[in-house]
C-alpha cells in the first residue's frame, strides 16, 4: 500500500464522520421532527414562543455578556501593562495568571465558593454577581493571552511613528495599540463569551439555580424530550455561528496572531 | 542669512544605558539649515541612538540639542518639529494609505479640504498618485518606502530623519531611490538627516558626513574630505577598499611601509609612526624591476569596471584595481606615486601585527608556534579528539578563514644580540632609532615585512642585527572577521 500524507488524515476523518458529523445529522433530524418521527417546525417556534426558553436565552446572554465585559475590563490593562513594560520577571506574572488553569475547574470553583460564603454569608443573595465572578474566574486567562500576544508582536516602531507624527501617549495608545490589539480581543471574546453561555457547571457549583442554555439543554434531554433539546442546541449552534462570522470578518483584515491557546 | 544658520546643534551628547553601555560618546555637530548630513558607522556604533535622541525617542544622559538655539532634548517627540523615515516604514497596517499621510495632519486639527489637498500634493512628490485608497499590505516595499516618506514630508518638518530606510530595498531600487531622495531634498531645502552603514550611499547623497565608530565621532567633513583625507586608520578602512599598512617616517616626505620605501606628499617628522592608507586604484602594476615593491599574484577577478587584483607581498596582502589583468602566480612589482599615498600620524606605537593558524590548528608567527589558548579567544570554541578547533556551531574551523592579530607594547618586546637564542621569535635590524628621555625607541625591519617599535634603556646602533623576544604573557590577541 502507497503510504501518502493524506493516509495520516484517516483517523481524523473516522473521528469527525463518528463524533461531528453523525450527531450533526441526528441533532437535525431530532430537532425538526416530532416524537412520531414526522418533520415538524413545532419545536422552533415552541422556542421563541416558550418564555421559560426565551428567559434562559436572556439570562444566558447575560451572564455572558457580563463575564466578558468584566474579563475584558480586567484583562487589557494587565495584559498591556505585561507587554509593554520591561520587567524581567514578566514571564512569572504571566505564569501567575495561566497557572489557575493547571488546577483542577471544580477544586478552583469550590475555593472560590467557600471565599465568596465567607464574604457574603450565603451564596443565595446574589446568584448573578456569584457566577459571572466564577466565570471571571474561569475564563480570565483566556482573555489575557490572545491580548497579550498581540501587543507583544506590535511593532513597537509604530507607536514611535504615532509620537513622531504629533500624537501624545494617550493618541498613541487610542489610535495605533488599541485598533491594532483588535483581533486580540476579538479572539479573547470569542473564547470567554461562547463557553460562558453554557457553561452551567459554574452556575450548579455555586448553587445558582438558574438554568443557562447548557443547563436547559441538558434538562430537556434529562426529561426524554429529545426533540425540543435537539432544536435548543440548535439554535445556541446557530448563535455560534452568527457570532463567529462577525467575529471572522473583523479579524479579517489585520490576522496577525493572537490565539495561542 | 538665514540660510548659514546652524538649526540644530549637538553638545556634548552622551547616552550611556542602564547596563553601563556608552552608546554614544561626546557627540558634538552642528548642522546647518538645508543640509544633507548623514551618520556612517558599523552597526552599533551609535548613529541610530543619536538620531534617536534628535527624534525624541530617547533622551541623552549628557548634554544638549539645541533646535534653532532652543533647547529640545528633554521634549516628547510629538512636540519637536521633526518628522522621521523609519528603517522597516512603521505605516499603520490598519489604515490605507491617506489616513497613514493625513495621519499627523489630522492631529492638527487641520480643515478636511487642505488635508486632502496636502495628502494629493505629497502623493505626486513621491510618484504615488491615485494612490490614497489602497491598502498598505498591497503595496510593494519600495511603494511602502515612498509612503514613509510622505507621511513624513507631509507635516513639514524643519528637519526630516531618516534611519537606514533603503536598507531593505533591492540594489536597482536603491540606487534610484537614492537620486529620488537627493532631488527631493534639493527641491524641498528641507535638513535631512540619514543613518546608513553603506558608505557608498553616504558618499553619493550626502553634503557632510559623520562617520561613528563604538559611539564615538571619528571624523566630519564632506565626501571628498572623507575619503581622499581619512583622519584614522578607522575612516579609512571603512570608506572605499583600502590598503592600510603601519610603518614610519624614513625621512621628511619619504616613507617606509610595506617593506618598500616610498616618496609621499606629506610632510612628518623622520622617525615618526605612521599608518600609510593607499587606495586600490592608486597602485600600478609595473614590471618586477620598475616596482618599488614586489610579490605573488594571488587572484584576479574581473569586476566589470576594473580587475580587483591580490598580490601577496612579503607578510602584506595587496589589493589593487586596474584596467589591466595580471596572470594568477606571476611576479609583478608595485608603484605608488607621491600623492596616492596619505599618511596618517599613528595614535600610539602599540606593534600590531598578523599572525597566522597553522594546520594544526595553533597559531603561529614566523614558523614557530605561539603559546596561547585559541578555544578562548575563539567564542563558543572547542577541541576535538583531533585538535582540531571546532566552532560553536559545530564546524571545524577553516585556518584561512580566521585572521588573528597580535598586539604587544614596545616596552615588552626584549631585543638580544643572540639570534640563535630559542626565546627568539625573530629577527631584524635596527633601521630607525630616537631618545625618549629615559629610554630609546627603536624601529626593526624583519625579514617577514613587519616593523616592530622596541623601547630599551640601552643604546645599540643603526644597523644592528638583533633578536626580538615577545614574552607571551605580554602579547594579548584578537580576531578579526
Amino acid at each position: 500500500m502507497k503510504f501518502s500524507r493524506k493516509t495520516l488524515g484517516i483517523p481524523y476523518g473516522v473521528f469527525l464522520t463518528l463524533f461531528v458529523v453523525a450527531p450533526m445529522i441526528v441533532l437535525f433530524y431530532y430537532a425538526f421532527t416530532n416524537g412520531q418521527g414526522v418533520f415538524t417546525l413545532r419545536n422552533l417556534t415552541d422556542f421563541f414562543t416558550d418564555p421559560n426558553t426565551l428567559g434562559t436565552l436572556f439570562y444566558s446572554l447575560a451572564i455572558a455578556l457580563t463575564t466578558t465585559v468584566v474579563c475584558l475590563l480586567i484583562a487589557y490593562p494587565v495584559a498591556y501593562i505585561l507587554a509593554t513594560s520591561k520587567l524581567k520577571a514578566k514571564s512569572v506574572i504571566i505564569m501567575i495568571f495561566v497557572t489557575p488553569m493547571w488546577i483542577n475547574f471544580s477544586l478552583r470553583i469550590t475555593a472560590l465558593k467557600e471565599i465568596l460564603t465567607l464574604i457574603e454569608g450565603n451564596l443565595a443573595y446574589y446568584p448573578f454577581l456569584n457566577s459571572v465572578l466564577g466565570m471571571t474566574y474561569d475564563f480570565l486567562p483566556f482573555m489575557i493571552l490572545p491580548i497579550y500576544n498581540t501587543i507583544v508582536k506590535l511593532d513597537h516602531s509604530l507607536t514611535e511613528a504615532a509620537r513622531d507624527l504629533g500624537a501624545n501617549e494617550r493618541g498613541a495608545f487610542l489610535k495605533v495599540t488599541v485598533p491594532l490589539s483588535l483581533p486580540g480581543v476579538v479572539s479573547g471574546i470569542s473564547m470567554v463569551f461562547l463557553p460562558a453561555m453554557t457553561n452551567y457547571v459554574v452556575l450548579d457549583m455555586l448553587y445558582n439555580s438558574t438554568y443557562i442554555m447548557g443547563s436547559l439543554i441538558g434538562s430537556y434531554f434529562a426529561a426524554y424530550n429529545w426533540h425540543g433539546g435537539s432544536m435548543i442546541a440548535l439554535v445556541l449552534l446557530g448563535i455560534i455561528c452568527v457570532f463567529t462570522l462577525l467575529t471572522d470578518s473583523g479579524e479579517d483584515d489585520a490576522r496577525t496572531g493572537g490565539a495561542l491557546l | 542669512m538665514e540660510n548659514t544658520e546652524n538649526i540644530i546643534e549637538l553638545k556634548s551628547i552622551s547616552r550611556t544605558f542602564a547596563d553601563g553601555f556608552k552608546a554614544v560618546e561626546d557627540f558634538n555637530l552642528e548642522v546647518k539649515r538645508g543640509e544633507f548630513v548623514t551618520f556612517l558607522g558599523p552597526s552599533g556604533c551609535g548613529k541610530t541612538t543619536t538620531l534617536r535622541m534628535i527624534a525624541g525617542f530617547d533622551l541623552p544622559t549628557e548634554g544638549q540639542i539645541l533646535l534653532d538655539g532652543k533647547e529640545i532634548s528633554k521634549l516628547p517627540p510629538n512636540e519637536r518639529p521633526i518628522n522621521t523615515v523609519f528603517q522597516r516604514y512603521a505605516l499603520f497596517p490598519h489604515m490605507n494609505i491617506f489616513d497613514n499621510i493625513a495621519f499627523g495632519l489630522k492631529l492638527k486639527k487641520l480643515p478636511k479640504e487642505e488635508i486632502k489637498k496636502k495628502v494629493k500634493k505629497v502623493l505626486e512628490l513621491v510618484d504615488l498618485e491615485g494612490f490614497e485608497k489602497r491598502s498598505v499590505s498591497t503595496l510593494s516595499g519600495g511603494q511602502q518606502q515612498r509612503v514613509a516618506i510622505a507621511r513624513a514630508l507631509v507635516n513639514e518638518p524643519e528637519i526630516l530623519l531618516l534611519d537606514e530606510p533603503l536598507g531593505a530595498l533591492d540594489l536597482k531600487m536603491r540606487k534610484e531611490m537614492q537620486l529620488e531622495l537627493k532631488a527631493m531634498h534639493d527641491e524641498l531645502g528641507i535638513t535631512f538627516i540619514y543613518v546608513t552603514h553603506d558608505q557608498e550611499e553616504a558618499l553619493t547623497m550626502s553634503d557632510k558626513i559623520v562617520v561613528m565608530n563604538e559611539g564615538k565621532i571619528q571624523q566630519i567633513g564632506t565626501p571628498e574630505d572623507i575619503y581622499n583625507e581619512p583622519q584614522n586608520a578607522f575612516v579609512a578602512d571603512f570608506i572605499g577598499d583600502s590598503n592600510i599598512f603601519n610603518g614610519i617616517m624614513t625621512g621628511s616626505m619619504t616613507a617606509r611601509f610595506a617593506g618598500g620605501e616610498f616618496r609621499c606628499v606629506d610632510d612628518v617628522p623622520e622617525g615618526t609612526r605612521i599608518t600609510a592608507v593607499v587606495r586600490p586604484e592608486d597602485i600600478e602594476v609595473v614590471p618586477t624591476k620598475e616596482g618599488q615593491i614586489r610579490g605573488k599574484v594571488t587572484s584576479v577577478i574581473f569586476k566589470g569596471i576594473h580587475y580587483e587584483i591580490t598580490v601577496e607581498s612579503g607578510r602584506y596582502e595587496v589589493v589593487i584595481q586596474s584596467t589591466k589583468s595580471a596572470d594568477v602566480g606571476s611576479e609583478v612589482g608595485m608603484k605608488v606615486e607621491p600623492d596616492g599615498i596619505h599618511i596618517m600620524i599613528a595614535e600610539d606605537d602599540t606593534n600590531i601585527f598578523p599572525v597566522d593558524m597553522n594546520k594544526r590548528h595553533r597559531l603561529e608567527f614566523n614558523g614557530q608556534e605561539l603559546d596561547t589558548s585559541l578555544t578562548q579567544l575563539i567564542k563558543g570554541s572547542h577541541r576535538n579528539e583531533n585538535h582540531e578547533l571546532i566552532n560553536e556551531n559545530g564546524e571545524v574551523i577553516d585556518p584561512d578563514k580566521i585572521h588573528v592579530f597580535c598586539t604587544i607594547e614596545p616596552e615588552d618586546i626584549r631585543m638580544t644580540d643572540d639570534v640563535d637564542d630559542e626565546q627568539v621569535l625573530v629577527e631584524g635590524t635596527i633601521s630607525n632609532l630616537f631618545y625618549a628621555g629615559d629610554h630609546y625607541s627603536y624601529v626593526v625591519n624583519t625579514e617577514i615585512g613587519q616593523d616592530f617599535i622596541v623601547y630599551d634603556e640601552y643604546l645599540w646602533n643603526m644597523g644592528d642585527r638583533v633578536g626580538l623576544i615577545l614574552p607571551s604573557d605580554k602579547m594579548r590577541f584578537s580576531v578579526k572577521k
